[in-house]
């Protein structure tokens, strides 16, 4: 059986095994409990290397992402919570490995979506929230606050006012699909993250999205 | 130390108190008999087995497939505590007319406080006689009784089928083993300890057991020193903690029933929480519209420190309003009829609530309330770490609440072909089921990855070739030119950078409203997006989008 050390980098990263390792934990050593885990290829674009409890994440026009992050914390065990319609796609969520007995969806919560996400905010670990176009500045800071106060991790797939950290895909390029043959297999993306605080500097990091084999992987095109 | 015991039995003087048994009661309940051989399985284990079985080798907890090598006559039963509680209905009822005050502790075990029936019926061994005859008489339900001081004391005589005198309780209790405690984790340690009955443990200095084992052992104790089995620290609970609903229109039907049974506990769970108390006893009344005025109590556990949790009041709720909605009560009454128009819950002891500790790090210890075992029944990992299944429940039960039950769901995703029909949404509180279709093979099915954001109402597209004529797809599937140009609604023309298909869906072509046949395409745009586009009837159709 080969070590994985022994195999060139670009090729582990090409058929999904990450060869960053750990996730979540702080450097002065603090235990997992504070920092919640995201897939070891993202882990450079959070402080703390994951995502922080109580704070607030906007991931804008990236479903894919969100699931990604969303299935880390599922699998960790974890609870997490999806307010808004649209829906995740179901499949997909069940291919980026979130664990749909523990993933609990409020499709259309109408005028009482900021209280239902303060209620789901009191117990599960992650809630993804879909907010409404025109969702006020006050909703926004009152379930943030609300997030800290429970430690939960509140990811806003829209704009949020005073998000710790805001990703977005700036590139995203698909491979598998020829001129009238093939078919969508893997995707390459460029990720940004911006931020507050010491996440202040954006950093960008290329993934794979889902990668070869479904999971989220480095992409050999980052520098150094 | 003797001293110590004097004193705290002055405290917590026992009551003499008459526990009602029907052996194995949910067996009997599912149509089985003692003296066949029988067995109720709840999540694929043993709940409860006749005592034929029991002489075979059936057991509490086994599995169904080793209970059935060891018994192949096994008949078996599914677990139903709606039905349960609605058979035992009849035998709460005759035995409340003879001693008043019953509570229910689970389907098949009441207890109740004795002394004044002793006196009414001149003696506790014809008040003893005219039970039994008169449950057996009313109901034709055997049961068995026991008369000693304090509930657990009674329980473990009416297993016995004793009358332990009164003060005699310690050494009633001595022989019995460990188990009867119900503490399967200290039963374990203490007979790895070399501890095997109740007298063992009730040998051992009381202190120690509290340094070592914690407060409930130390209260475990106190119950196999044959004390009352109330937690020292219940009262009466303040009058403003009832809840009531009118129910306008009247509840006739058992699921409307369920809803208003979960709004119910959680209200009262919150009040409870409000003042750090846990309720150990509740009372469940009822008015129907013809007037006629129904109560329950039921008791929790038997013997715990800790108290009802909001599942576990809904849970009983639920299963009492099942039980006299469809009831059997007797010919006389008759079942209430008109449906019921006014519900009350009240905590009639409660408890402080010892909480939850919080750990400085890592997740929340579990302490206080227990559940009832219904979060695991929906499939929930209640060993998750961080989240607290309980307080997930409530959770999502004031959601439910504010929403509607069918608001909060969970996805299974499962057999098909088109994206849509792959996930079934289950309401929350409901059983995931898996259909026998999800795990078959299902060839036209699209190949992973799959899209993350699927269109549940089709979005209009317009797809055309390099010269700007639109894209046909011919009934033998050869496409009329290259996909160039893709337009979603009304957005502006992007260029195509790469196409696949025509990949034909031809479904239900036996069912003329309901079939379907289209020609899927996946493409991606110059900007990187990804969609997945279909041709039918003439028309282009954005599925999914990939994105």
């Amino acid at each position: 059986m080969l070590h994985a050390a022994a195999l060139p980098v670009d090729f582990l990263e090409r058929v999904g095994v990450s060869t960053l390792t750990g996730s979540g934990s702080l450097p002065d050593g603090m235990p997992d409990y504070a920092v919640l885990p995201v897939p070891p290829a993202l882990a450079s674009l959070f402080p703390g290397g994951g995502l922080r409890r109580g704070s607030t994440i906007t991931v804008s026009r990236s479903p894919s992402l969100v699931l990604a992050l969303t299935a880390q914390v599922s699998k960790r065990p974890g609870w997490c919570a999806e307010v808004g319609a649209p829906l995740l796609g179901s499949a997909a969520a069940v291919e980026a490995g979130v664990v749909l007995e523990r993933f609990v969806r409020v499709a259309e919560p109408g005028e009482q979506w900021a209280t239902v996400t303060a209620s789901l905010l009191e117990a599960f670990d992650l809630v993804v929230v879909h907010p409404p176009t025109r969702a006020s500045q006050g909703d926004m800071r009152r379930l943030s606050a609300r997030a800290r106060e429970r430690s939960a991790v509140l990811l806003v797939a829209g704009a949020w006012e005073g998000a710790m950290v805001g990703l977005s895909v700036v590139r995203s390029t698909w491979q598998g699909l020829g001129e009238g043959h093939g078919y969508l297999r893997a995707r390459q993306i460029e990720v940004q993250a911006l931020g507050r605080g010491s996440a202040a500097r954006p950093q960008r990091v290329k993934v794979w999205l889902p990668g070869i084999n479904g999971a989220v992987s480095l992409s050999r095109e980052n520098a150094a | 130390m003797t001293n110590n015991r004097a004193v705290r039995t002055l405290n917590n003087r026992a009551v003499r108190t008459l526990a009602v048994w029907c052996p194995d009661w949910p067996v009997i309940a599912a149509g089985g008999s003692a003296e066949l051989p029988g067995a109720v399985f709840a999540g694929g284990r043993v709940f409860a087995c006749s005592a034929v079985a029991r002489l075979e080798g059936v057991r509490r907890g086994q599995r169904r497939r080793d209970a059935q090598s060891r018994c192949p006559e096994l008949a078996v039963y599914l677990h139903d505590p709606s039905r349960d509680t609605r058979l035992f209905e009849p035998v709460a009822e005759s035995v409340e007319e003879l001693v008043p005050g019953i509570e229910i502790v689970r389907p098949g075990l009441i207890v109740v406080a004795a002394r004044g029936a002793a006196r009414y019926y001149k003696g506790e061994l014809p008040m003893l006689a005219k039970i039994s005859t008169t449950v057996a008489d009313e109901t034709g339900r055997d049961v068995q009784l026991g008369l000693a001081d304090g509930s657990f004391a009674a329980t473990q005589a009416a297993y016995l089928a004793q009358v332990v005198p009164a003060g005699d309780a310690a050494n009633f209790l001595a022989p019995l083993g460990i188990q009867a405690l119900e503490r399967p984790e200290l039963a374990d340690l203490l007979m790895r300890l070399g501890v095997h009955t109740l007298g063992g443990f009730a040998a051992l200095p009381r202190s120690d057991v509290l340094a070592r084992f914690g407060p409930d052992a130390a209260y475990a104790h106190d119950l196999a020193h044959g004390l009352e089995a109330r937690p020292p620290s219940a009262r009466s609970a303040p009058p403003d903690l009832a809840v009531e609903m009118a129910l306008d229109p009247p509840i006739d039907r058992v699921d409307t029933a369920t809803f208003v049974a979960k709004t119910l506990a959680e209200q009262l769970d919150e009040r409870l929480a409000a003042r750090g108390l846990a309720c150990i006893r509740i009372s469940i009344e009822a008015r129907t519209s013809n007037g006629e005025q129904l109560a329950r109590s039921w008791r929790h556990g038997g013997i715990s420190t800790a108290g009802f949790s909001a599942s576990a009041i809904a849970d009983r709720t639920r299963w009492q309003l099942d039980g006299w909605l469809s009831g059997t009560i007797r010919s006389d009454d008759g079942r209430p009829t008109g449906g019921m128009v006014f519900l009350r819950l009240i905590p009639d002891e409660v408890v402080a609530d010892v909480g939850r500790q919080l750990s400085l790090w890592g997740s929340a210890a579990g302490w206080g309330s227990a559940t009832a075992g219904s979060a695991t029944a929906w499939g929930g990992d209640a060993s998750a770490g961080g989240a607290d299944i309980e307080q997930i429940e409530r959770a999502l039960a004031r959601v439910q609440g504010l929403l509607g039950p069918d608001a909060v769901v969970t996805a299974i995703v499962g057999g098909g072909r088109e994206l849509a029909d792959q996930v079934r949404l289950v309401p929350w509180g409901e059983p995931r089921e898996v259909l026998p279709g999800d795990s078959c093979p299902w060839p036209g099915r699209l190949p992973s990855p799959s899209p993350a954001t699927v269109l549940s109402g089709l979005r209009s597209a317009s797809v055309t070739a390099a010269d700007g004529s639109p894209v046909e797809v011919n009934g033998r599937l050869a496409v009329s030119a290259p996909l160039r140009w893709l337009r979603v609604e009304q957005r502006e023309p992007v260029e195509i950078a790469g196409w696949a298909g025509p990949w034909p869906l031809d479904t239900r072509w036996w069912d003329h409203a309901a079939a379907r046949c289209r020609a899927r395409f996946q493409l991606t745009t110059v900007d990187g997006s990804g969609w997945l586009v279909a041709f039918d009837n003439d028309r282009w159709l954005v599925e999914a989008v990939y994105d």
